[in-house]
This record gives C-alpha cells, sequence and structure tokens, in this order.
C-alpha cells in the first residue's frame, strides 16, 4: 500500500543536488509525511510512536549513566549512589532511567495487546508481527541485566535464579549458566558482562526496530476495523494528521511517566535493591522486576513432574514456551476476520486473558505455598489455552458479525447523523501536509 | 457460550471462597507461631515530606541528626553520607565544620608511610563505629547492625491488594519512615501467650523479618535532651529519627517535587495546545 512512486519534489537547488546523489530525505519525507496512514486509527495505535521515544529516552539516560558507573562489584552500588546524590541531576537521570525501563514495558505491553485485538499479526503482517516479538525478547534480557548494574540485594539474587533456570536444560545447562556468569555464582565476571551486554543489546533494538518500522511500511498499518485500505479516502497523510494524533498521546504518556518519577520513583522497584548484595544473605522472597512476574508464575505453576520430564525442567520450559508461542500466533489464529470488534466470543476470550495476565503477574509477586500454586495453575493452563486451544478452534466455529466493505464506509457509519459535509470530507487530500 | 462463561466463573468463586476459609483457619492456628512478618503492618503517620508539595522540616532534622549521633550511632554506621551534605539542614558552613571536627578520622598514609588520625573536616564521611562486619557483629550478638544511609528506602512491608493500587493516586511512598516509626515505637507490646522469644532477641511485632530481633529498645523517654522545647517522648525521637534518615537516604527529595511541579505543569499544558492543533487539523476528517 506504500507501492506507488514518491511524491517528493525537492525545491532548492541543493535539495535537488542531495537527492540526485543520496535520497536520504526523499526517504523520511515517504516515509514519516506523505506515508498513507488509515484515517481511523484510535489512540492504541499510538504506541508504536511512543515505544520509539521510549527507547531513545533510555538510551541518552543510559549513556549519561554508564559515564558515572563502576562496573565492580566492590564499587557499583557505591557508584550508583554517587550518581543519585553528588552527580548533578544524578536522581533525575537514574530515576528517569530506572522508572523509563518499567514505561517501555508498559507501553510494549499495550503495544501487544493491542495487536492481539486487532488481529495485527495476521496476513501480510507475519514478519512484523515476528521482529516485534524479537524487539520483547532483547528488551527483556536487557531489563533483566540492567536491574542487576545497581548490584543490590534483588539485583544479584535475581540473577542467581534467572540464571538458574537454565541449569535446568538437559547435558547443556550447567555449562550455560556458567557462561553467563562467568564462572560458578554471581560475581564481578557477571556484574562485568552484564554491563557490556546492557550497553549492547539496546542498539541491537534499534536495529530490529528499524527491522520492524520497515516491515510496518512495506505492508501498512492494520485498523480496527481490519479491513485493509482499498483506495486513497481510506488513508491520510501522515503528517500532520498521525503526527500530531501521536505527539498528543506521547505527551500524555510522558506526563504519566513524569509522575512516577517526580512523585512515587521507587514505587515500581523493591526496597531491598537499596541494600548492597550480600551472596550469603538471602532474601525472604525473591522476585523479579514486576513486568517478568506473569512468566515467574508460569515459572512455579508447574510443582509436579511430566514423564522424564522433571518439574524444574517443566517450569523453564513453560516459562520460555510462553514467549515462544507469540512467534506462532500468526498461523494459530484461523479466523478470517482480523478485528475483535468484528468477533464477539474472541472479544470475551481476549478481556479474559488480559485479565488472566495481570492475574498471573499478581500471583509471580506471591510465594508458591497455599492457594497461590493451584491459582498459578488454572492461569497457566488458561494463558497455554487461549493460544493453543482457542485461537486456532474458535476461528473456525465462530460467526463474526458483518464486516463493513471498506474503512470510509465504516468511518461513515460511525458519523451518520453527525454532520452534513461527509460527502465533501471523504475526498480530503493526501496533499495537506 | 455464555453457560460455559457461567460456569467458570461458578467454578473459580468457588475455589477462591473454599481457599479464603483454608487461609483464615491458617491464620487462627498460627497466632502464636506466626509464619508471615511483619506480625502487625506499619501505622501510618502523617510526614512532612510526603505528597506531592512534601518538604523537610529542618527542625526536625536537626533533632533526628541529635537522635542519630547520641543514640544509633553507636551501632549504626552511615557511610554514604559526607559531613558537608549537613548544611541541607540548616546548619552554617561553620557549624558544619564544628559538627565535623568533633569526629575523629583516620587518614594517611603520610610522607613517612604511617596512617594516622585527625578531626573530621566537611569532606569526610560518618565513620564507622566498628572497624569492619566481623567486629560489628561480634560486639552485637552476631547480627551485623545494617548501615543508614538509605534504611528509609530499604525496608517497607507490602502493601497486599488492593491498596497498593490507591498508593499510586495517594502518591504513598512513606513505607521506609512508617516502618522505622513503628519498628522504634513497637517494643512496648507483649508477646502473645505461647510465643516463644529466642533468647538475645526482642519482642516486636512491627519487625519485617521475624517475631524478635536482636537489637533491644533503643529509645526510652528524656534520653535525648532537645533544646526547642520538642517533647522527649519515644514516639517524638523515633519520628525525628526517621524523618532524618529519609533525609539520608532520598537528600533531593524537595528539589525532585519542586521540578516535578513545574514538569507537570508544563506537559499537561503542552498536551492541551497539541490536543487543540490536533483536533483543529482532523477537524474536516471524520474518522
Amino acid at each position: 500500500m506504500s507501492g506507488g512512486h514518491s511524491t517528493y519534489t525537492p525545491t532548492t537547488g541543493f535539495g535537488k543536488w542531495f537527492d540526485a546523489r543520496m535520497p536520504l530525505p526523499r526517504l523520511i519525507h515517504d516515509s514519516f509525511v506523505s506515508y498513507p496512514v488509515p484515517r481511523n486509527l484510535n489512540y492504541a495505535y499510538t504506541f508504536g510512536g511512543i515505544l520509539s521515544i521510549m527507547l531513545v529516552a533510555q538510551i541518552l539516560t543510559g549513556v549519561v549513566l554508564a559515564m558515572h558507573y563502576a562496573a565492580d562489584t566492590t564499587l557499583a552500588f557505591g557508584s550508583v549512589e554517587k550518581i543519585m546524590r553528588d552527580v548533578n541531576s544524578g536522581w533525575l537521570l537514574r530515576y528517569l532511567h530506572s522508572n523509563g525501563a518499567s514505561m517501555f514495558f508498559i507501553a510494549v505491553y499495550i503495544h501487544i495487546f493491542r495487536g492481539l485485538y486487532y488481529g495485527s499479526y495476521k496476513a501480510p503482517r507475519e514478519l512484523l508481527w515476528i521482529l516485534g516479538c524479537i524487539i520483547y525478547l532483547l528488551m527483556m534480557a536487557t531489563g533483566f541485566m540492567g536491574y542487576v548494574l545497581p548490584w543490590g540485594q534483588m539485583s544479584g539474587w535475581g540473577a542467581t535464579v534467572i540464571t538458574g533456570f537454565f541449569t535446568a536444560i538437559p547435558l547443556v545447562g550447567t555449562w550455560i549458566q556458567e557462561l553467563l556468569l562467568g564462572g560458578f555464582s554471581v560475581d564481578n565476571p557477571t556484574l562485568n558482562r552484564f554491563f557490556a551486554l546492557h550497553y549492547l543489546l539496546p542498539f541491537m533494538i534499534a536495529g530490529v526496530v528499524v527491522l520492524h518500522v520497515w516491515a510496518l511500511h512495506v505492508v501498512g498499518q492494520t485498523n480496527p476495523t481490519g479491513i485493509e485500505v482499498k483506495s486513497k479516502t481510506d488513508t491520510v497523510a501522515f503528517t500532520p494528521y498521525a503526527t500530531l494524533k501521536d505527539a498528543f498521546a506521547m505527551i500524555l504518556f510522558l506526563a504519566f511517566f513524569a509522575y512516577f518519577v517526580f512523585y512515587i520513583p521507587n514505587y515500581l522497584g523493591h526496597p531491598d535493591n537499596y541494600t548492597q548484595f550480600d551472596s550469603l544473605k538471602t532474601p525472604a522472597h525473591i522476585v523479579p522486576e514486576w513486568y517478568f512476574l506473569p512468566f515467574y508464575a508460569i515459572l512455579r505453576a508447574i510443582t509436579f513432574n511430566i514423564g522424564p520430564i522433571d518439574s524444574k525442567l517443566g517450569g523453564v520450559l513453560a516459562m520460555f514456551g510462553a514467549i515462544a508461542v507469540l512467534f506462532v500466533v500468526p498461523w494459530l489464529d484461523t479466523s478470517k476476520v482480523k478485528s475483535a470488534r468484528y468477533r464477539p466470543s474472541y472479544r470475551v476470550f481476549y478481556w479474559l486473558f488480559a485479565i488472566n495476565a495481570i492475574f498471573l503477574g499478581w500471583l509471580g509477586s506471591k510465594p508458591a505455598e497455599g492457594w497461590y500454586i493451584p491459582a498459578m495453575q488454572i492461569s497457566t493452563l488458561y494463558y497455554f489455552a487461549f493460544f493453543l486451544v482457542v485461537m486456532p478452534v474458535l476461528g473456525l466455529i465462530e460467526t463474526p458479525r458483518k464486516t463493513p466493505n471498506s474503512i470510509t464506509e465504516a468511518v461513515l457509519e460511525k458519523n451518520r447523523g453527525g454532520s452534513g459535509h461527509l460527502a465533501g470530507a471523504t475526498a480530503v487530500p493526501e496533499t495537506k501536509g | 457460550m455464555k453457560k460455559i462463561l457461567a460456569c467458570l466463573v461458578a467454578a473459580g468463586l468457588f475455589a477462591l471462597a473454599g481457599a479464603g476459609i483454608a487461609f483464615a483457619q491458617e491464620e487462627a492456628a498460627h497466632e502464636a507461631e506466626p509464619t508471615h512478618f511483619p506480625i502487625h503492618k506499619p501505622k501510618q503517620e502523617d510526614w512532612s515530606f510526603a505528597g506531592p508539595f512534601g518538604k523537610y522540616d529542618k527542625g526536625q532534622l536537626q533533632r533526628g541528626l541529635k537522635v542519630y549521633k547520641e543514640v544509633c550511632a553507636a551501632c549504626h554506621s552511615m557511610n554514604l553520607v559526607p559531613f558537608r551534605t549537613l548544611g541541607e539542614l540548616g546548619y552554617s558552613d561553620a557549624q558544619v565544620k564544628a559538627f565535623a571536627a568533633e569526629y575523629t578520622v583516620q587518614d594517611g598514609p603520610n610522607a613517612d608511610g604511617e596512617m594516622f588520625e585527625r578531626p573530621g573536616i566537611p569532606s569526610d564521611y560518618f565513620p564507622s563505629p566498628f572497624p569492619n562486619k566481623e567486629a560489628a557483629a561480634a560486639a552485637n550478638g552476631g547480627a551485623v547492625p545494617p548501615d543508614f544511609s538509605l534504611i528509609a528506602k530499604a525496608r517497607g512491608v507490602e502493601r497486599g491488594f488492593p491498596t497498593f493500587v490507591f498508593d499510586i493516586f495517594t502518591q504513598y511512598a512513606e513505607n521506609g519512615p512508617d516502618y522505622i516509626h513503628s519498628l522504634l515505637t513497637g517494643y512496648d507490646e507483649q508477646p502473645p501467650a505461647g510465643m516463644e522469644i529466642a533468647e538475645g532477641t526482642h519482642y516486636n511485632p512491627y519487625f519485617i523479618a521475624g517475631k524478635s530481633l536482636a537489637m533491644a529498645k533503643p529509645l526510652s523517654d528524656d534520653q535525648v535532651t532537645y533544646d526547642d522545647g520538642s517533647p522527649q517522648t519515644v514516639d517524638q525521637y523515633a519520628r525525628d529519627v526517621t524523618a532524618f534518615l529519609m533525609w539520608a537516604a532520598e537528600p533531593h527529595l524537595e528539589t525532585r517535587k519542586q521540578t516535578g511541579f513545574g514538569v507537570m505543569v508544563f506537559l499537561v499544558l503542552f498536551a492541551g495546545l497539541v490536543y487543540l492543533t490536533k483536533r483543529k487539523v482532523w477537524a474536516d476528517i471524520p474518522h
């Protein structure tokens, strides 16, 4: 849909000279100015833009923090406190960075759930979705390693627990764990390699983001109707329409972000991380960052052996499986209709899934005891059933509601009885930008 | 479809109710031998530094410093806090210099390769009461007294659902101070009948990691002399030293909240302007 020739026409002599040699301004113009987007995108579609500014913000604050940080077990904790106390605006940089990670995940979860609701993963957007899953995986690795750097109790013990997962893998497990740790336990080599990787991975994320946006610009955006763009009246130019809408959403999101940074900066953290890591003193409950909690609950839900697979390996498989299943979602969903707007039954299961995911997160923060364990098991079961049973089966048996013929028709339907100049409005030229 | 859902919901509720009953029975059985700590949740206090416009009360911080110096500092270090920052408590440079000079710090080596002792200067940090962790443990029945630089942020009792959701809106960020104040004033409660308290430890239902802790009741009435007429009670001492510890853990709290107000006002106004622009641009396009 982004096909068709470029509308970029350089006006100055220099512009023409440059365009003939390296058409970078043309690429930017075609991608972010004249690029057509569906006219009916709602605010759920603004999180892609929000995620890109969050990535930039994390890299910028992170680079400055790295100038003051010392990746050494004897110095790390103190250097972070030096940043908090003595570096000019160091407290701001550090709180922006630590809360920024949480905001990044809030935005990515909304972005993913948006995709699941509107069927954004369906053909021809399978690769786009998979690239997104890869970004999510890289984000998880980055977030985990970043949490280790302040060298608090949860840093060290979280790293101990998470690298311990790998020992469940037969034959090579211990070798992988020792490779990750750079030794037999969490120590200086661990901190050094985690710092190196924590600095590297964001740039890998940026690289995959480029591919993600590239793939998006080839196949075009989905929209709440799930109907592909058919004519020019279905779209508006990226600038000023999407640009302004995205900008408004970004500022609101930044206000939400700022509220946490300035008023409750430690709300999303754990008090134990303000105590320096002590490898001889285990905290009462080791919990990962909040954004890993649903997976932590799935890990601990497997308390039983399945044939030759013991409960430890089973838990690790379930946890990795919970992420791996996302990669095959495009082929699990058998429905012909993309958007949940026209799939009343899917909508029910979808919202149950969303509530269940939040519940899993809450369970993840609880110790594995008492009724929490059966609750974790039931929730885990539904998590997988949603992907492996509901998605394939529902697509075959469900009768979707009638879908509109085009985006324009859907918009006009919605606005019927509204303003009287619709006919004229549909012919809005794309050249406004 | 609806029937299946109704069944699922019913089954879920049933399971929850069952779990709830089991849980309540378990709780009753554990009154004498509790398994979850703290036994009592911390009492929520009013703090001058709470809320969006919170500020430290300088008089209170000075009293807190006095309590720390005369009572807590005998066992608890404060390694990350330098004397030079005490100016933020309202002291003049000369007062800070005089305060630092009351301490003796080790320096060196000098030109002869010898370590030597000298009076403290503002760039020094609060010296530790013990030369190392082992000495601290040996002097305190095996329990190392924790460093106080970050203690007000390093302690916090879980709030539980749904309180932790409301905390976002009420900006509740005083878990640490509430915990410290409750712990310091919680020593007078007697353990329930039948509870065994390990020798050398002291019952405190507010302690986060057990029914009793190694530290004996540290404060008593009239222990520290206040010269500003504030009541010389355990409660007041606990309050003051807690506020001081919050300052030690988060010295830039006031700047943070003041900056935050400006940032929030700017973002809200900016959002309003961009929204109006967006509405104008989209006015002719049904969407």
